[in-house]
């Protein structure tokens, strides 16, 4: 069975997620619109997912059938998922600095049929976990033994689909399914327990029958150990709820919810950038 | 004429007959399998079949995501909850990659009868018409929602088949077939069988063309059968492939006709009257009459009286014939 990679690779990992935070700083501030917020706050999880063996990919061959799925249910983290698929050979590295343009593959929010390694078009919250559902099934149903990965946000867990998505998963025992809820806190309009709250999380999904984990989803060794348990899981779909700040890593975006629809000017990319590769 | 059939209980059927050649065919349902006819389906392959509860949007989700990984969905609700409860479920994850999912409505207009208005979808047509890349089938009768149920899963995108309640007479011609993108004139039979299309080809006119789909079909025969005996000489044209829209047949239509009726049970804003009124206006600009609900919701009945309400009769049709003609 496939186990993701070991202790050795938490460095390489953690240097991947670096490099991650200053594409999507460089990327949104080039475009002048972006969400570099919530994709700073999953930055650690998407890279631990690409960069250390969890998910199993062939860059060169991104149909490639029996696949491990991963969909961005919070489309608008564009930017964390097109950095970690150029990094890892999906695309050139050159079309980073394309995003949003007219003409690009890099849409503001991912475009499957645009982009190699984009599973499916999100951006209208709450539909990525359905969609998921259905590959799930279909590997079930094909007798295949890849996963597929889910990333939600916590705003987005107050879309009612992701609950009638989520009774369905446990419903048909997606053993084969595992959600990450990157729990930044907050929302556009504010703090999401301000907003509309959808704490506690574990509580709920626990309620509607999945397997709930806990994790710091910026301790890259943590985040590893907790993809192995929730592989191991049978019977029941996992759940991850990743405890993250919002803009993680730029110190002036961290907990700030403005930060989570607006892009850097320049001087603060520059300022960014030099926080970011001060490690 | 045969037996009476609903084209809801032809779908169900079909899909058996599908699922039996190919093992990726799969249907989804809301709670409404018996209804919808999927349930048909279901007992034959319940391994193959996912009810999701009256959970609508992720139904559609479910099916994007399935046709996303290699399977052939059909996803079956009532017309009304299909298109509007899951409106942006189908545009977002379906319409807009482009996934292989087939939408199979049924209890589409206003022979849902006694359930009224909520239930009755009479704007599902304009809705999924709008959406990039989506073909929309409206079969007028059992054999005819056969062909376009075989017609939509041999094509390679997402496709809208509308289908009815009630039991409707066959008026699909037994040697007619059913392509994606092609209507076909029923009126005047064919001169030589099965060549449907050579009836518009010499240099007959005809003073009013019908242009329907679903069970206005019918409809519009009865009409130019009475219209014919009192001199008026008349086409009736399925087109039931209301997207993509058989462009060239309609110009043809417009090239030998007086005028142009447009039928369908559904609203006239945004269905096959509009569909036609585009082609029309910027191809070869003859009168058309759009046919249909007027900008209204319905209300509960029986079916029959709904029809006679809303002017879906052949007496109404060659009224508003005669009207044009002024005869």
């Amino acid at each position: 069975m496939h186990k993701p990679g070991n202790k050795s690779q938490i460095p390489f990992i953690e240097q991947n997620a670096r490099e991650i935070r200053a594409d999507i700083v460089r990327m949104t501030g080039k475009a002048g619109s972006g969400h570099p917020g919530g994709s700073l706050s999953s930055a650690d999880i998407v890279a631990a997912l690409y960069f250390g063996d969890v998910l199993r990919v062939k860059p060169d061959e991104p149909n490639w059938p029996d696949r491990d799925r991963f969909v961005l249910s919070k489309g608008h983290a564009a930017p964390v998922l097109y950095s970690a698929l150029a990094r890892r050979g999906f695309f050139p590295e050159e079309w980073l600095d394309t995003l949003r343009q007219l003409g690009s593959p890099l849409q503001g929010h991912p475009d499957c049929k645009k982009v190699p390694g984009v599973e499916v078009s999100t951006g209208s919250l709450g539909q990525g976990l359905s969609m998921a559902v259905g590959m799930a099934l279909a590997g079930k149903l094909d007798g295949k033994q890849y996963n597929v990965w889910v990333l939600l946000g916590d705003g987005e867990c107050q879309e009612g689909q992701v609950w009638e998505a989520a009774m369905a998963a446990s419903h048909y025992k997606l053993d084969n399914l595992i959600v990450i809820v990157d729990h930044n806190g907050l929302q556009i309009d504010g703090r999401v327990q301000e907003v509309m709250g959808v704490d506690p999380l574990p509580d709920k999904f626990k309620a509607f029958g999945w397997h709930v984990f806990l994790v710091d989803g910026h301790k890259v060794d943590c985040l590893m150990d907790v993809f192995r348990q929730a592989m191991d899981v049978k019977g029941k779909p996992a759940v991850i709820v990743a405890e993250t700040v919002k803009g993680k890593g730029v110190s002036f975006m961290e907990g700030e919810k403005d930060w989570h629809g607006k892009a850097p000017n320049a001087g603060q990319v520059e300022q960014a950038l030099k926080e970011l590769t001060a490690v | 004429m045969s037996g009476m059939k609903a084209t809801r209980d032809a779908y169900g059927e079909t899909l058996v007959e599908l699922g039996r050649q190919n093992p990726d065919i799969v249907a989804l349902d809301a709670d409404l399998s018996s209804s919808t006819r999927s349930s048909v389906f279901a007992k034959e392959f319940p391994e193959r079949f996912f009810n999701v509860g009256i959970a609508e949007a992720n139904m559609m989700g479910i099916a994007a995501g399935l046709a996303h990984s290699g399977k052939i969905p059909f996803a079956s609700t009532f017309a009304v909850f299909a298109t509007g409860r899951a409106y942006d479920q189908i545009r977002q994850s379906i319409a807009h990659p482009g996934f292989n999912v087939k939408i199979a409505a049924s209890h589409a207009g206003i022979t849902v009868g006694e359930d009224g208005a909520t239930h009755q979808a009479l704007e599902d047509i304009a809705l999924m018409r709008a959406l990039p890349g989506m073909t929309v089938l409206v079969p007028c009768d059992a054999r005819q929602a056969r062909l376009a149920v075989l017609a939509a899963a041999a094509h390679d995108g997402p496709v809208y088949i509308r289908l009815g309640r009630a039991k409707v007479p066959q008026v699909f011609p037994e040697d007619a077939e059913f392509t994606i993108g092609k209507g076909l004139v029923l009126w005047p039979e064919p001169e030589v069988p099965g060549r449907y299309d050579a009836v518009l080809e010499g240099e007959r006119r005809f003073d009013v063309a019908f242009v329907a789909c679903g069970i206005t079909v019918g409809l519009a025969l009865e009409a130019a059968r009475a219209l014919e005996s009192e001199g008026i000489s008349c086409v009736v044209a399925d087109m039931a492939s209301v997207k993509p829209v058989d462009e060239d047949l309609l110009v043809k239509i417009a090239g030998c006709s007086k005028a142009i009726i447009t039928c369908e049970e559904h609203s006239v804003i945004g269905g096959l009257g509009s569909a036609v009124c585009e082609v029309i206006a910027r191809n070869h600009p003859v009168r058309v009459v759009t046919l249909g609900i007027n900008d209204e919701f319905g209300e509960s009945g029986p079916a029959e009286a709904l029809m006679e309400r809303y002017g879906f009769t052949s007496e109404r049709y060659c009224q508003v014939a005669r009207e044009i003609l002024r005869v």
